[in-house]
């Protein structure tokens, strides 16, 4: 940050050209990846991949707004699911998803419009969960919405005529690669920082802020916070989506609470409310755990990626509450100056520990 | 027939039971600190584990037992409150709830690194899985002492409450924590406490929960953690009798959707009650007996 | 002026980003009864609750003679201070309004273990009789004054030898203030030293010995209550004497720091 600041001026006041020159050399990479790196390295890039994906989004309904969800596992299921089905060979339909109406049935579709349909998916259904879910504050919310997960799980075990219940869809086409993978980043990332720094990312940040003070001035919270959720849904749907594709396989299980976590852990390293913060701390995040993955097969110790992620959670939350990069962003933080930086908010009151109850 | 309704009734007594004590716990933590403390469920795991694969293991009788578990239990709930939720007390709300989630998630996984995920079977000591016969319904010993157990817990917990001048001073801390220090209460040390008194409670409900359903595993806890939740939630959180009565209607509710409902919707059980929780959180937030959120705001 | 019971050096206290008290000094003898007045966030409630520990000076010290010597009290925890002899009736009251008057006095308590607690309550049931009729009552369903009453007499539980009294007055009727300030006189008659934060800057110098006046987080006048009720610009800024009638006058509005 410190070195070559006189490039990084002029880039500034050029986003479009910053914004082709990084797309240029993300291609590049990706490239290189697909040439030179064995299947399991690629596999790991995948799935930081996928990760930025869910932490961004995240970042951005959460963070952003503080609106406090855990739902992203359950969107990524729908979205998974709804992808899977549509891109499972119509031959094998028939006989393993009888439960399936007929134009789905006997159609198979290729990635990128399964996976459009896996966020539309997911996104619907955060459209009908938000509107009595997003009533709830603090708490309530995220505890809700991890009822989702619970919930979304439940249906899918019971499903089993098109989602083959508790057994799973195996022999997935894998379909995903770098390239649709990092698009996706790509467009989360455009998408999400845009939202951010326009006049809607205001809004949905003084929502954050205050939410007494932004309803006097007239913001249109409750859509704005509908419209946060749902757009993170559409992402972890997508997410969903491109990791079915990619492990080949899925179960009611692939996600759960502690996908959630996992998310959530990302979001708070990166400091919440920080996109490329939470992007960072998903690639480190995804890069450590696939890589004590191997560890923990060989000395036998499962569990071991959780403990070193909780235990990194609880540090940062105890010695550095603000995220290892703060709120704003780490690499731009003057380019678009989005006003003060989110405070915390004050804690007056009279009775009790700081709280946001109900 | 009525008596397959009784044998329901019991079971779901049982069931309310064991949700009532840890959820009392969890609203006990929440009126104090205002805190969602995820890894509530998981001190029952860790109570559950000492009592079978430690003092049932060494030969201890139950008398022993029972006051042991309870012992770890605040213990536990005790320590974890002094070494991660006391150092953020001024912090947001939500990194304590954030927090909570990571310390139980670190206590599922070392216990699975310690002992495996694989769940084992276990038996109290004792007589305990003698049959009665109760009006045609079947009742164990262990059901009518997991009842007996509960009920005499939550008394004591109510006259502690009320009548002690530690209860007081919880209840007072709880509603206003700078008049409460201007008392000379050391705030610090009754919330220790209050997480210890709930955390004594998880371990017995774990240690019931053991012993009725004769398997115990690292994740034993999460769930039904949250379900104590719900239960607190529709009781009204920070209200100690509503909990214990959101526990005794979800254990009920539950055992009728899957003794009663046709077996296909049997398997629906877990989206039902958190269908039930959103529901009561928008319909009444305040639960069946939670104060409105008069001062909290 | 009596020996010292309570000294207050050059503090400095911030609330997060801003300094509320900018280099305090004052002092309370023993057997006084000293005011402290300001107008609305000048840091009036913010030195009361330095001295009794709810907030941590960044500089300066605060000295208390206990009797065993004089002990600095920037370190106590809150607890100690109590122990120490200084009971603090917050500002609005405060009483915990989900518990009984009893138990609420049961807390005032709460550091005692001598068995005079029972004969304590009895005398300032004498005093008060209305909170002998209440005492079962939730302390939320008192009226105002009554709940003033039960603070006082809450705070007084610990048999403290320093009271402070954050805006007694505030909200409540004039014949219930008369009621709260005759009560206070007493207590200083009985050898309780007593430390006063008014907004009520006419009853106050009535009662006081000495007074300060805090604006913007530092200490303006001091002097004897006789004196800085004869002082023109407390005349005019606190006793508002050339609009309105002499006693129980309102405060004209401060300059409200934000
Ligand atoms: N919890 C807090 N956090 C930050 N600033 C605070 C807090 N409480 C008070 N302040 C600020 O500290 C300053 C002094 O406040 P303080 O409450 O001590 O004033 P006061 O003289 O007691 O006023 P009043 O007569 O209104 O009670 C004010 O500027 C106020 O805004
Ligand atoms: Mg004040």
């Amino acid at each position: 940050m410190t070195g070559g600041t006189g490039m990084m001026d002029r880039l500034r006041h050029n986003p479009a050209a910053l914004g082709i020159g990084l797309l240029l050399i993300g291609a590049a990479l990706i490239a290189g990846a697909e040439a030179w790196l064995t299947p399991f390295e690629r596999t790991v890039i995948g799935f930081a991949g996928i990760n930025i994906i869910l932490a961004v989004s995240l970042s951005f309904s959460n963070g952003l707004t503080g609106l406090f969800s855990l739902g992203h596992p359950a969107f990524m299921m729908l979205g998974g699911y709804t992808a899977a089905i549509l891109t499972f060979p119509a031959m094998r339909k028939s006989t393993m998803l009888p439960g399936l109406p007929e134009f789905i049935a006997t159609s198979e579709l290729s990635l990128l419009p399964a996976t459009l349909a896996g966020g539309v998916v997911a996104a619907v259904a955060a459209l009908i969960a938000g509107f009595p879910v997003l009533r709830l504050r603090g708490h309530y919310l995220a505890v809700a919405t991890l009822g989702l997960i619970v919930i979304v799980q439940v249906l899918i075990n019971n499903m089993d005529s098109i989602t083959r219940g508790a057994i799973g869809l195996a022999g997935l086409p894998r379909l995903s690669n770098l390239w649709w993978i990092y698009g996706w980043v790509a467009v989360t990332l455009f998408v999400t920082w845009q939202l951010k720094h326009a006049s809607l990312g205001r809004a949905l940040m003084s929502i954050r802020e205050n939410e007494l003070a932004s309803a006097s001035i007239g913001v249109r919270r409750a859509r704005l916070k509908l419209f946060a959720f749902v757009l993170g849904a559409f992402f972890a749907g997508v997410a969903g989506a491109l990791w079915a594709h990619l492990v080949t396989n899925l179960t009611p299980n692939s996600f759960g609470i502690v996908t959630a976590f996992m998310i959530v852990v990302m979001v708070v390293l990166g400091g919440s409310g920080s996109l490329i913060g939470a992007a960072l701390a998903a690639i480190a995040l995804s890069v450590i755990s696939e890589a004590a993955r191997p560890i923990e097969r060989a000395i036998d110790a499962y569990g071991l990626v959780q403990i070193v992620t909780a235990t990194l959670l609880i540090a940062v939350l105890l010695f550095r509450p603000q995220g290892l990069f703060g709120s704003g962003e780490p690499v731009t933080r003057r380019m678009t100056t989005p006003g003060k930086p989110p405070s915390k908010t004050s804690h007056e009151h009279r009775g009790g520990f700081p709280n946001e109850t109900s | 027939m009525s008596a397959y309704v009784l044998q329901q009734l019991i079971n779901g007594l049982v069931l309310g039971s064991m949700y009532a004590l840890v959820a009392v716990g969890f609203s006990m933590i929440y009126s104090i600190v205002r805190l969602i403390n995820f890894a509530h469920g998981d001190v029952a795991m860790i109570g559950a584990f000492s009592t079978f694969l430690v003092f049932a293991a060494a030969g201890l009788p139950l008398w022993v037992i029972v006051p042991a578990t309870l012992a770890v239990g605040a213990a536990v709930a005790a320590i974890i409150e002094f070494l991660v939720f006391r150092p953020q007390r001024q912090a947001p709300q939500v990194n304590g709830f954030i927090t909570s989630l990571g310390v139980s998630i670190l206590i599922q996984n070392v216990g699975i690194l310690l002992l495996s995920a694989q769940p084992r079977s276990v038996r109290l000591p004792g007589l305990l899985r003698t049959n009665h016969d109760f009006f045609g319904a079947r009742v164990t010993t262990l059901d009518i002492l997991i009842v007996a157990a509960t009920l005499i817990s939550l008394l004591v917990l109510t006259l502690f409450v009320k009548r002690t001048r530690l209860g007081i001073a919880m209840r007072a801390t709880s509603e206003n924590v700078s008049a409460a220090q201007l008392m000379g209460i050391p705030v610090n040390r009754v919330i220790t406490a209050a997480f210890a008194v709930g955390g004594a409670l998880a371990g017995l409900a774990g240690l019931m929960w053991g012993g009725r359903y004769g398997q115990i595993d690292p994740l034993m806890g999460f769930v039904p953690g949250l379900k104590a939740f719900v239960a607190a939630v529709i009781g009204g959180v920070g209200s100690l009798a509503g909990a214990a009565l959101g526990g005794y209607l979800l254990g009920m509710a539950e055992i009728m959707i899957v003794g009663m409902l046709p077996s296909e919707y049997g398997s629906y059980r877990d989206a039902f009650v958190f269908g039930l929780l959103i529901l009561v959180l928008l319909v009444m937030p305040n639960g069946l007996l939670g104060k409105p959120a008069e001062e909290r705001a | 002026m009596p020996d010292a019971l309570l000294k207050v050096e050059s503090i400095n206290v911030w609330r997060g980003a801003s300094q509320v008290l900018n280099d305090v000094s004052l002092s309370v003898g023993q057997g006084e009864i000293v005011a402290l007045l300001g107008g609305n966030g000048a840091g009036k409630t913010s030195t009361l609750s330095t001295i009794s520990g709810l907030l941590r000076p960044k500089s300066g010290s605060i000295t208390f003679a206990g009797e065993s010597g004089p002990v600095s009290l920037t370190s106590l925890r809150p607890e100690n201070i109590v122990k120490l002899g200084i009971a603090h009736c917050p500002e609005g009251r405060q009483v915990f309004g989900g518990l009984s008057v009893m138990e609420n006095l049961r807390m005032g308590a709460y550091l005692r273990h001598d068995d005079q607690i029972g004969a304590d309550v009895e005398h300032y049931f004498e005093l008060f009789p209305i909170l002998r009729e209440r005492a079962d009552l939730k302390a939320g369903q008192l009226s105002g004054g009554e709940q003033m009453m039960l603070a006082l007499t809450r705070a007084l539980m610990s048999r403290p030898r320093l009271l402070m009294l954050d805006e007694p007055s505030l909200g409540l009727a004039p014949q219930v203030i008369d009621q709260i300030f005759d009560r206070i006189e007493e207590i200083r008659a009985q050898g309780t030293t007593v430390f006063l934060v008014e907004q009520n800057a006419a009853m106050a110098l009535e009662v006081a010995d000495r007074a300060y006046v805090i604006e913007n987080g530092k200490i303006t006048i001091s002097g004897n209550a006789s004196e800085l009720a004869e002082d023109p610009s407390v005349r005019e800024a606190y006793l508002g004497i050339e609009t309105t009638q002499a006693t129980g006058a309102e405060i004209p509005p401060m300059e409200t720091s934000s």
